[in-house]
């Protein structure tokens, strides 16, 4: 019997088996930003340890860094207070920290790739459960808690059981107007929130080979929203070419060697999993949610679930979900009105994003009493879709144009929702309060249903306009 | 760098009602702007305790010394945030039981020395059940012999054996057995190749 692509990072990672039965796994590459890591940093500080290896190690800022006006001190002084933080920690363990001045900063998952700093076949952590995002590339990549930081700065590895692998296959072809967001939240909806928890997915199929690097990107990042910690994507030509010449990608006869290392670490052809489940693409509509969490999700020409008619262990929670978002067992989903529009996120805020988005909204106006904004994932991604012109083509039709960062997705910064207002977001939760209104409701969908939403001012099929 | 060990939990329970209860709703986001994780019990489920308006578990009396937190399934879904089971652990929880749990939650709730208890569908909503109409009652967790103790009543609990045995050890928190291996971290450290440079698989390929 083969051997996974899990198996097989794991294997090379392995530095030895606990007493508890948990392996100690070494992780090739941490990065680190302002919410998460501040306690861990103090943790060393207080036990009186030092960074094991501050090469292995990258830090940006994200999560509370304001999208309109970036000048310092932040009129937030809590996030000022943070900033400040993370600066001193970088400067005194001599972690290469991306801020604003460099003009690499961005979402910790979009500029981890994007620097070519995520490569396949490593073992990666992050302070954050999108960590499963550089699965993309055929690493295997952990969303860790601060105390998990703080044993990755003093050790770089980690305590943790091999989980078991899904295969996750989706053949065929996608339609028109169906986009890798609908492809996850697809999945999500046909295995559940929890159906993942203690799997690693792999996603593969006709449609995973055919994606770009920035597709396999978007479904690799809402893994944990189907339970799964670790989702990826076996490596192949895609993810090296995608990688060749990127700022921490090895060069020349060097790059030639990492491509052969990179292939032998995908899955072997007779590998064992847990399980297969097997997709049909062309089944695959644009999808939203309609609920609390990303499993209650429907096609957009479906209707919202009737609690009578679920399964009995679903009854509860459809209920609690259309008490919180105000809606009605059996309506349709598509005219729904919407309040505000929201293009960004670590799902959703990369270059190719940004084009389906503008493709939409071309020539077309944001509706009256819509307010809607795009904000780029990264400094580098703001550059490109500039020189492009596309922010233009967002301002001009009523969107704003914002600087990088996490803003909307779960509303640590200044941008929030106010009262019950109601979300069309590209990004990935829609949780009870999420995006920063207790009381706010959040649909998610691709950046081109966000569009489509905005212009005309309610749900709509993208396919349509 | 050893912890104490966990061979018992014992005390009153709050049950607290719902699946895919995520780490949004037991802590807010906005309350993870601040660099330490000093004073978060105040605000564990702080939005849903808004909502039901007094109503909430977490604020009805009768369940205010509580030690041991009783849900349902999917608790603690979405959001790596360890600011969760640190707002819980300042409440005063010291155990978690419940039907399935998201699993970086679990594993950020075993490093800071809380157990979450595995138990059946029914099994979760009896022990809701039976807390709610006598919420005096003391549950006892026995995690030598893997039960817990209501009355009258035992249940079988499951519990990762790895994570079991860290707790009776007392090595929930791995930080110590991790910096134990220094020497074998430094050989993985240099014998992977995209840290080495990959220039000495170069070498072994040409020599083959």
């Amino acid at each position: 019997m083969g051997k996974t692509l899990l198996d097989k990072v794991w294997d090379a990672h392995t530095v030895r088996r606990l007493p508890t039965g948990q392996d100690q796994l070494f992780i090739g590459l941490h990065l680190v930003h302002e919410v998460t890591s501040p306690q861990a940093f103090g943790m060393l500080r207080d036990e009186g340890l030092q960074i094991k290896y501050p090469d292995r190690t990258f830090a940006t800022v994200d999560h509370i860094i304001p999208t309109d006006n970036t000048k310092r001190p932040f009129s937030d002084q809590m996030a000022e207070a943070m900033f400040l933080e993370i600066e001193n920690n970088v400067q005194e363990s001599g972690i290469p920290f991306f801020n604003e001045e460099s003009g690499l900063q961005g979402i910790v998952h979009v500029i981890g790739p994007e620097l070519g700093l995520t490569q396949p076949g490593m073992t990666i952590a992050c302070g954050d459960s999108h960590t499963s995002t550089h699965g993309a590339f055929g690493a295997v990549a952990f969303g860790i808690g601060t105390s998990q930081v703080r044993d990755i700065l003093a050790t770089q590895c980690m305590a943790l059981s091999r989980p078991k692998v899904r295969r996750i296959e989706v053949n065929g072809r996608l339609g028109k107007g169906v986009f890798a967001k609908d492809v996850i939240l697809h999945i999500i909806g046909t295995l559940g929130v929890h159906g993942g928890v203690g799997l690693a997915y792999e996603y593969a199929g006709d449609i995973f080979d055919n994606f770009s690097m920035e597709e396999r990107m978007t479904v690799c990042n809402m893994s944990i929203e189907g339970g799964a910690r670790v989702g990826y994507v076996n490596p192949d030509k895609t993810a090296f070419d995608y990688l060749k010449d990127r700022r921490f990608c090895p060069t020349g006869s060097n790059y030639q060697e990492a491509v052969h290392w990179w292939k032998s670490m995908a899955s072997d052809s007779n590998a064992d999993y847990a399980d297969v489940v097997i997709i049909d693409g062309a089944s695959i509509e644009p999808m939203v949610t309609w609920g609390i969490n990303p499993g209650q999700v429907i096609g957009i020409n479906d209707t919202i679930p009737d609690p009578t008619q679920a399964h009995a262990g679903d009854r509860d929670s459809i209920t609690e979900a259309l008490e919180f978002m105000d809606f009605d067992a059996g309506a349709p989903i598509a005219g729904t009105p919407i309040d505000v529009a929201f293009i960004g996120s670590c799902t959703n805020s990369r270059i190719s994003d940004l084009r389906e988005a503008a493709d939409i909204v071309k020539g077309n106006r944001v509706a009256k009493n819509v307010s809607a904004i795009v904000v780029p994932g990264s400094q580098q991604v703001l550059n490109q879709a500039e020189t492009e012109g596309l922010h233009e083509i967002f301002q001009e039709s009523g969107f704003e144009w914002r600087r990088a960062g996490c803003s909307m997705c779960l509303a640590m910064n200044p941008d929030k929702l106010v009262g019950n207002q109601i979300c069309a977001s590209s990004s990935n939760r829609n949780f009870k309060g999420r995006q920063g209104s207790p009381t706010g409701r959040t649909l998610l969908m691709s950046p081109s249903m966000v569009a489509a939403a905005a212009l005309s001012g309610s749900v709509v099929d993208v396919r349509t306009v | 760098m050893k912890n104490k060990s966990i061979k018992q939990v014992t005390g009153t329970a709050v049950p607290v009602q719902g699946n895919d209860i995520d780490t949004d709703r037991i802590i807010p986001a906005r309350h993870l702007r601040s660099i330490t994780f000093e004073g978060l019990g105040q605000y564990a489920f702080e939005d849903d305790r808004k909502q039901a308006d007094g109503k909430h578990p977490f604020d009805e009396p009768q369940y205010s010394d509580a030690s041991i937190l009783l849900v349902n399934r999917n608790f603690g879904s979405g959001s790596s945030r360890e600011h969760a089971p640190q707002a819980l652990m300042r409440w005063g929880i010291n155990a978690i039981i419940g039907e399935s749990f998201g699993e970086i939650f679990f594993g950020n709730s075993t490093t800071i020395g809380i157990p979450c208890l595995t138990v059946k569908e029914q099994e979760a909503q009896f022990l809701q059940e039976s807390i709610r109409s006598d919420s005096s009652q003391s549950i006892n967790i026995d995690l030598d012999k893997q039960l817990i103790n209501l009355g009258l009543h035992t249940i079988e609990f499951q519990l990762i054996e790895s994570v079991r045995q860290s707790f009776l050890s007392g090595e929930w928190d791995s930080l110590g057995q991790l910096l134990e291996a220094s020497q074998d971290t430094q050989k993985v450290y240099e014998g992977l190749p995209y840290i080495a440079g990959f220039t000495h698989l170069f070498k072994e390929h040409s020599t083959d």
